[in-house]
């Protein structure tokens, strides 16, 4: 957990290296350097958990973080260009300085409730970033967990993230990829059509299984039947909600669904809290 | 040891002047134009008669302001390029000298009680509640606005309180509640107050309210799901009076502003009846309707309070039923949510 | 209540009552009591049975007209995005207008804000409305536990003991110096035209014009001082309906957000500015002001100096456009750029 003295003062990071991910260059990925050692050695964070990250002058945005804890000495945030702090993020080059603070949230509970389990990671889009960092660190934890399943779908081939790291996972074998895109597209041989019909195809096994849905919407709510279906129980699905944030601590009070604070008591919840909420995300 | 002294008019008011030579001390004052009682800066010229009998009614302003400053410097930085720490955020650095909040009803000394649960880890609001000394004053006199005993409080209440001026049959007494109350008397004597201890009164540890204890009690979407929210919502505005009136409202939105090459990063009052709080980047917004914005108020003062902190966020002093542009009276939406 | 608001209650009703029976309307907007003395409440009768809450008194201050669209909107069939818009007669609603009030209504058809052919306008000759302010002021702050009126006084009580004042001496500023009580749109007509027109309607104006530049910055400044920026005056106002306020838009971010005087002073100038031409004085922003700030002075200003430049009136007429969307060769200024002096086309 987050453990400055100050919470609401960002660690200064300097960018060291962007990576364009998609062909409309709406979504790059910052390699970030947490400038003071200490800092940078002791940081460690569990995936699924998220961050501020500042631009002085222009604010804070809430970004999941997309790498793994297991991946040392740097941070990884793949950003979408959709308001006014990550436009601003989009514009600067390498070199430049900026904050982080967190790590903040709960994070998916690798350390428990996934041990020994069958994963199933299910994405849709960019909402991915967070389950980047899930499959590195169960990958760097194999023995940990039983079988990986990975179901991830964009509009084109182009939109994928981490395209290379999709085709090492493939090809090594030690996760079993689903990558799909919406419509047929030149020069793409995998699979075509939606998230939701392709889980329904896969049909992954729930017993002793545990599944992250992250993605749109519409997505969610399509792919939550596909997995009913093969006999999934809400208890085993995990969930990253979003919705504005300021303090990404749980006072400032802009992220409540209802009597939780997505950014302190989540952003991952079960389907079953989920369903115990009101629909305020 | 004693943890009262009997002081009398004269006592209280050089004690009182004294402070204000050496703080800044703040006290209920009511304007001569328009009736309306305001906090105010006390000055050389003190109004000893309203020190000696405060003014009945309620302040327009809580003093949620001395502890939640609007806007608040939280962070310092500088963006011109050749500066080796350019964008660096810092500390603000501010040295903060203690002030005294005198007069204080029952009400709004509370609030700070209850919104110190939520910003019990807050570096800004801890520093504020460490400079800040609070003298409060039972009310005599309620106002027909009023309802602190129905959630949980007291006119006679001194929870929040650091020392209260109390009425006696034959003047006044000065009660020491907080060892901070104390510190400061030790440093600021008031007549006999010397060796005064303080009572010090388990800050929220009282019994919970009959009506926190009903609102935990219930199924949340029984309430969120009610059939009178629209009939509440259907006058409402959507402005920030009642927020930014109400004295346990504690929302807040942080950002930049910069000048030159020098920039500061804010937190000010935010309100959840905006419909900008909510709103996502992408357009989608959670709360996008103003019954939506009208609940969250109330569910969040009288079930997701309670059910994380036990009490409920409201202290009763009545400002939002007495400003709402139109009418929407706050305990009308309680019996509603009582009744579910 | 006085003799007058009390009959006018038992029509309002009684018409209400009629409308909602008979299904011309889907709804009534009027007011209903509120829970303290001298206060009401914006209310939307559905059935007959409610309008028998509809109350008309001095307290009334609140623009039903802001209501409207929203309202008008809340019947219709629901649709999405991309729905085309519903064909055939839509729900219609029933609602109190004032002078004031039919004169936005009449700003609202005139910026395609609501339909016409779905209002039942009950005209309601204004006799003014009583500022609550004024009363706490004139009883030094003390709390009123009872208030009645009759057609001139207002009897006051509270643990005090009682008093009487004089109705008009309380009215708002804006009911004191109108010059149109009687509404100029409606279907029908509650009461008879009032007869009552202010002499000199722009008196606190003339004041504050008549101040050097140095005083009238320093009273700017010291009106507008205790502002907290919870946009009550803005929200309360039939003409401020944009979706996002230049004060809420972070694209680019106009206007800082905290309570830094020329954050605020910007919104208050830019806000009186934006309903140059359109404000009617109907006062809404100053009554539900909770910090009692004379917000109506900038948006009065703003009306004299458009019928003094323009010799025009917003919302008197809806077939006469509102004077900043139109141009004639006889505007007081020539179309000219003083950076270039180029002339700009005129038409």
């Amino acid at each position: 957990m987050f453990d400055q003295k100050n919470p609401y003062l960002p660690y200064s990071v300097i960018i060291d290296d962007i990576v364009v991910e998609t062909e409309d260059k709406s979504l790059k990925t910052f390699k970030l350097v947490i400038e003071d050692e200490g800092i940078r050695q002791n940081w460690n964070h569990t995936p699924g958990q998220f961050a501020m990250l500042s631009v002085p002058g222009k604010g804070e945005a809430a970004i999941g973080i997309a790498s793994s804890p297991t991946e040392k000495g740097y941070l990884l945030f793949t950003v979408s260009r959709i308001g006014s702090l990550t436009t601003a993020l989009h514009q600067l080059p390498k070199g430049a300085r900026i904050g982080v603070r967190g790590p903040l949230g709960n994070g998916f509970p690798v350390n428990s409730e996934f041990k020994g389990k069958n994963i199933v990671v299910i994405a849709g889009g960019y909402a991915f970033t967070t389950l980047r960092a899930t499959i590195v660190y169960l990958l760097a934890h194999r023995q940990d967990y039983g079988k990986i399943t990975l179901i991830y779908g964009a509009r084109t081939p182009g939109m994928l993230l981490y395209r290379n790291e999709l085709k090492d996972w493939e090809q090594s074998g030690l996760v079993e990829c689903h990558i799909t895109v919406d419509r047929e597209a030149p020069g793409w041989n995998g699979i075509v059509g939606f998230v939701p019909a392709v889980t329904e195809r896969v049909a992954p096994a729930p017993e002793n299984s545990v599944a992250v849905v992250c993605g749109p919407p519409i997505m969610i709510k399509f792919t939550m039947p596909a997995l009913e279906k093969t006999g999934w129980k809400d208890e085993q699905i995990y969930l990253s909600l979003e919705n504005r944030m300021k303090c990404g601590l749980g006072v400032c009070g802009h992220c409540n669904v209802g009597p939780v604070y997505v950014c302190k008591d989540g952003p991952v919840f079960t389907r079953a809290r989920v369903k115990g909420l009101p629909v305020e995300f | 040891m004693p943890m009262k002294i009997r002081i009398n008019d004269h006592q209280l008011i050089q004690w009182i002047q004294g402070v204000v030579t050496k703080f800044q001390v703040f006290y209920p004052l009511q304007d001569a134009n328009s009736g309306v009682v305001h906090i105010q800066k006390a000055t050389d010229s003190l109004n000893a008669d309203a020190i000696l009998k405060p003014v009945s009614g309620v302040p327009k302003t809580s003093i949620k302001t001395f502890f939640m400053p609007q806007p608040e410097v939280i962070a310092r930085f500088s963006i011109a390029a050749q500066d080796a720490e350019a964008f660096v955020l810092k500390e603000p650095g501010t040295a903060l000298q203690t002030q005294v909040l005198l007069n204080i009803r029952p009400c709004d000394a509370r609030s700070v009680a209850l919104n110190s649960m939520p910003y019990a880890e807050d570096p800004y609001f801890q520093k504020m509640l460490k400079r800040t000394v609070i003298i409060g004053r039972p009310c005599d006199e309620t106002c027909s606005t009023c309802f602190c005993e129905l959630v949980g409080g007291s006119p006679h209440g001194t929870e929040g309180m650091d020392l209260v001026i109390l009425k006696t049959e034959d003047g006044l007494a000065l009660e020491v509640l907080t060892q901070k109350g104390a510190d400061f008397l030790k440093q600021n004597p008031c007549a006999e107050s010397a060796g005064l201890q303080p009572t010090l009164q388990q800050q929220g540890g009282q019994e919970l309210p009959i009506v926190a204890r009903e609102m935990q009690k219930k199924d949340l979407l029984a309430l969120y799901n009610a059939s009178f929210w629209p009939q509440i919502a259907e006058a409402c505005i959507n402005c920030g009076a009642c927020t930014f009136l109400c004295p346990t409202c504690y929302c807040f939105d942080i950002q930049d502003e910069v000048a030159g090459t020098k920039g500061v990063r804010l937190r000010y009052w935010d309100s959840c009846m905006f419909p900008l709080f909510t709103l996502h980047a992408s357009g989608h917004n959670p709360r996008g309707q103003k019954v939506q914005r009208v609940r969250n108020r109330f569910m969040h003062k009288f079930k997701y309070f309670p059910d994380r902190f036990g009490p409920v966020s409201c202290v009763g002093c009545g400002r939002c039923v007495k400003d709402c542009p139109v009418n929407i009276d706050i305990r009308e939406v309680i019996s509603l949510m009582q009744a579910v | 209540m006085t003799v007058k608001h009390a009959e006018l209650t038992q029509e309002i009703q009684r018409q209400a009552k009629e409308l909602l029976a008979s299904g011309e309307v889907a709804a009534f907007l009027g007011f209903s009591a509120g829970s303290l003395p001298m206060t009401t409440r914006p209310f939307v009768a559905r059935t007959p049975q409610e309008a028998e809450r509809l109350v008309w008194n001095s307290f009334c201050t609140v623009n039903l007209a802001n209501y409207l669209p929203a309202l008008l909107k809340s019947l219709e069939p629901p649709r999405g995005p991309k729905d085309p818009p519903p064909t055939g007669p839509l729900p219609k609603v029933g609602v109190l207008a004032t002078g004031c009030w039919s004169r936005n209504i009449v700003v609202q058809i005139q910026e395609n804000q609501v339909d016409r052919s779905r209002l039942v306008i009950l005209g309601v000759p204004s006799r003014g409305m009583v500022d609550r302010k004024k009363v706490l002021a004139a009883l030094q702050g003390k709390e009123v536990l009872e208030a009645q009126e009759d057609d001139h006084s207002l009897r006051l009580k509270g643990k005090w003991g009682e008093t009487e004042l004089s109705r008009w001496a309380v009215v708002r500023d804006n009911c004191q110096s109108c010059r149109h009580p009687n509404p100029v749109l409606f279907d029908r007509l509650l009461d008879a035209a009032s007869e009552r027109q202010a002499q000199a309607p722009f008196s606190q104006i003339e004041a504050i014009e008549a101040m050097s530049s140095d005083e009238r910055w320093q009273w700017f400044q010291q009106a507008f001082a205790s502002c907290i920026r919870c946009y009550a005056c803005r929200n309360a106002c039939p003409l401020c309906y944009c979706s996002t306020c230049f004060v809420d838009d972070n694209r680019p971010q106009w206007v800082g957000k905290a309570l830094n005087a020329p954050d605020v002073l910007t919104f208050h100038i830019l806000r009186a500015f934006h309903c140059a031409g359109r404000c009617t004085d109907c006062g809404a922003c100053e009554s539900v002001c909770p910090m009692g700030i004379k917000v109506r002075l900038l948006t009065q200003k703003l009306s004299k100096d458009i019928l003094t430049l323009f010799g025009a009136e917003a919302g008197m007429d809806v077939s006469v456009p509102p004077p900043f969307t139109t141009y004639a060769p006889s505007d007081p200024n020539p179309f000219e750029c003083d950076t270039c002096s180029s002339k700009g086309k005129k038409g």
